[in-house]
């Protein structure tokens, strides 16, 4: 180790300058908001009329307590139970089929459920948002031709799927990605031996593969958690293909109407704070029921 | 690495990832021969049945508004490519100090660090908005790359990286040469890094290239958009226009190339280990 006095510091600056002015100071300046609101005074017109009151915590009893909110936490939450399991579970199934290299494929299938990961969720969104419309869809044409009949993808029932599907389809290859990596590191030692005892490939899979890469899996789960939470991009885009998306469809979209439609960037810190810290709950709360080593420890 | 692998082929396996394939490449298939469809055909030939106007699509979305899709398309290269080699930049200097020396408040910083990994964005998009509004910094280039270059993820690998790829005693041999720490860094240090920094870079570019979100707010000038933002733009147009739709599918197309070349180039360097430093601890 050097231990030279000033050098460390200005190595650290730039990235210090940049965290203070675009993550600490916008964090600082969101929970201060929160704790204002505006009062409209009279018709609420000319210079004066529009003050700033101390709320205190009141503008989060009104997020809370608002149903268009709620419901977006709602669908959000379910959003999440379909889109974490699914993706990575998708994402460890193909990990684990590509290391055990039991198929020629390998580098083609590799490549080819890695390649969403190249294309922006707007683009995302926008192609299966047209493999989604009735007179476009393949699926439709399908399932019409062999006389089943198609379900409407945008329904109210079904369009929470449909989002489903694209952040699935965006997320899986990346998440293979690293998970396959952490795999590649393991000594073919240990499955070599477990496989002269007499493991089957599935039992080495699980019992000797899955708790070597805990720790990428871990990772995986907390990050994907933290963007399915935020999800905005996705249904900012179907939008415009269906009239089942509201424009407080998500917790993050009801932010944003709150803020740039509705001119109430009080309101609009408050849930970001609410969603914030629910994110970090989740996060923190899952790391350590893990007994997570995965992150943050000293090396 | 080289791994024995186990015996023979597996007839589920190949089917299993092949399945996977598919799913993934149908959009990517579809958006191609969508591409080729004029807007009667988009609606009324079979969807996977190509045509033949693929050179008419892009000469119309190239006419649109003298080319403010090429402009977007140059936005958006300037936006990822500046800012992930500044976000890199940034990223490896504090990494290689949190690595390499010892100082006064340096687990404070690495705790402030890991914190900065788990903040959600959704915290940051609209005060961000707010204080560069009042830098009068909004609806500018800079409004879109500064926010992008800090990157808590970047230093936390690059501190993993200058940990596993520099040993101490070249740093050292260095300084008894009369290196100064810049130099050492620069010269020693960076190239040391270099297959680590390509993917830290790769991985800021990909994550620029798609934001939605921050552009969306911070711009109002659409000679500035991304292409992400350009293309929900004309898809919120073509819900009124419908002969928008083949512009929208064709940029769709176009704006989804150059990433996937990189992909294709650049394929050994996704190694993304995203507990790098646990499975070695």
């Amino acid at each position: 180790m050097l231990a030279r006095a000033r050098a460390p510091y200005a190595f650290l600056a730039p990235a210090l300058v940049l965290f203070a002015a675009f993550l600490a100071a916008p964090i600082l300046y969101t929970a201060y908001l929160s704790l204002w609101k505006v009062k409209v005074s009279g018709l609420g017109l000319g210079p004066d009329a529009r003050t700033e009151v101390w709320a205190g915590l009141g503008q989060y009893a009104d997020a809370l307590s608002e149903p268009d909110f709620l419901a977006s936490v709602g669908r959000v939450a379910l959003y999440g139970l379909i889109v974490v399991p699914v993706m990575l579970g998708g994402a460890l199934l193909f990990a684990l089929l590509l290391d055990a290299g039991r198929t020629r494929i390998g580098p083609f299938a590799r490549i080819s459920i890695f390649l969403p990961y190249a294309v922006p969720a707007v683009v995302a969104s926008l192609l299966w948002g047209f493999l989604y419309l009735p007179r476009v869809s393949p699926f439709v044409w399908v399932l019409e031709h062999s006389g089943i009949g198609a379900p409407n993808l945008f329904s109210s029932q079904l369009v929470l799927y449909a989002v489903a599907n694209v952040a699935i389809w965006g997320g899986t290859g990346f998440n293979m990605i690293v998970i396959y990596t952490a795999l590649r590191a393991i000594p073919s030692e240990l499955s070599e031996s477990a496989r002269i005892d007499g493991a089957s490939e599935l039992q080495i899979a699980l019992r000797v593969k899955v708790p070597i890469v805990r720790p990428s899996l871990i990772m995986t789960f907390v990050f994907s958690l933290i963007a399915t939470l935020q999800v905005f991009a996705e249904p900012m885009n179907l939008k415009p293909l269906s009239n089942t998306i509201s424009t407080t469809w998500s917790p993050l979209m009801t932010v944003y109407r709150d803020a740039f439609t509705r001119n109430d960037i009080h309101s609009a810190a408050a849930t970001s704070i609410i969603i914030a810290v629910a994110t970090f709950a989740l996060s923190f709360g899952f790391l350590k029921l893990v007994g997570n080593r995965a992150f943050g420890q000293e090396s | 690495m080289s791994t024995t692998r186990g015996n023979g082929a597996s007839p589920a396996a190949t089917v299993i990832l092949l399945l996977g394939a598919a799913y993934c490449l149908v959009p990517v298939l579809w958006v191609l021969v969508a591409s080729s469809k004029s807007l009667d055909e988009l609606f009324s030939t079979f969807t996977f049945a190509p045509s033949t106007h693929l050179l008419d699509n892009l000469a119309e979305l190239s006419a649109y508004r003298d080319g403010l899709y090429w402009r977007w398309m140059a936005n958006t290269a300037l936006y990822a490519g500046v800012g992930a080699l500044a976000s890199t930049l940034v990223s490896a200097m504090a990494g290689f100090a949190l690595a390499k020396y010892e100082f006064p408040g340096k687990k404070s910083v690495f705790n402030l660090v890991l914190s900065g990994v788990l903040v959600p964005g959704v915290i940051l998009a609209i005060p961000q908005y707010l204080l560069l509004a009042e830098a009068g910094l909004t609806n500018t280039y800079w409004s879109v790359l500064l926010p992008s270059v800090i990157s808590p993820y970047g230093i936390y690998l690059c501190r993993i990286f200058a940990a596993a790829a520099v040993p101490s005693e070249v740093l050292e041999a260095a300084r008894i040469d009369g290196a100064g720490d810049w130099r050492s860094f620069a010269r020693v240090a960076l190239p040391m890094m270099r297959s680590g920094l390509v993917t830290v870079f790769l991985f800021q570019f990909v994550a620029i290239w798609n934001n939605f979100m921050l552009p969306y707010i911070m711009l109002g000038d659409d000679h500035l958009y991304p292409i992400t933002v350009g293309l929900n733009g004309l898809l919120n147009q073509g819900a009124n226009q419908p002969a928008m739709y083949t512009s929208v599918i064709t940029g769709s197309l176009v704006s989804i190339v150059p990433l996937i070349a990189l992909f294709l180039t650049l394929q050994r360097y996704w190694r993304v280990d995203l507990a790098a430093g646990a499975v070695k601890a």
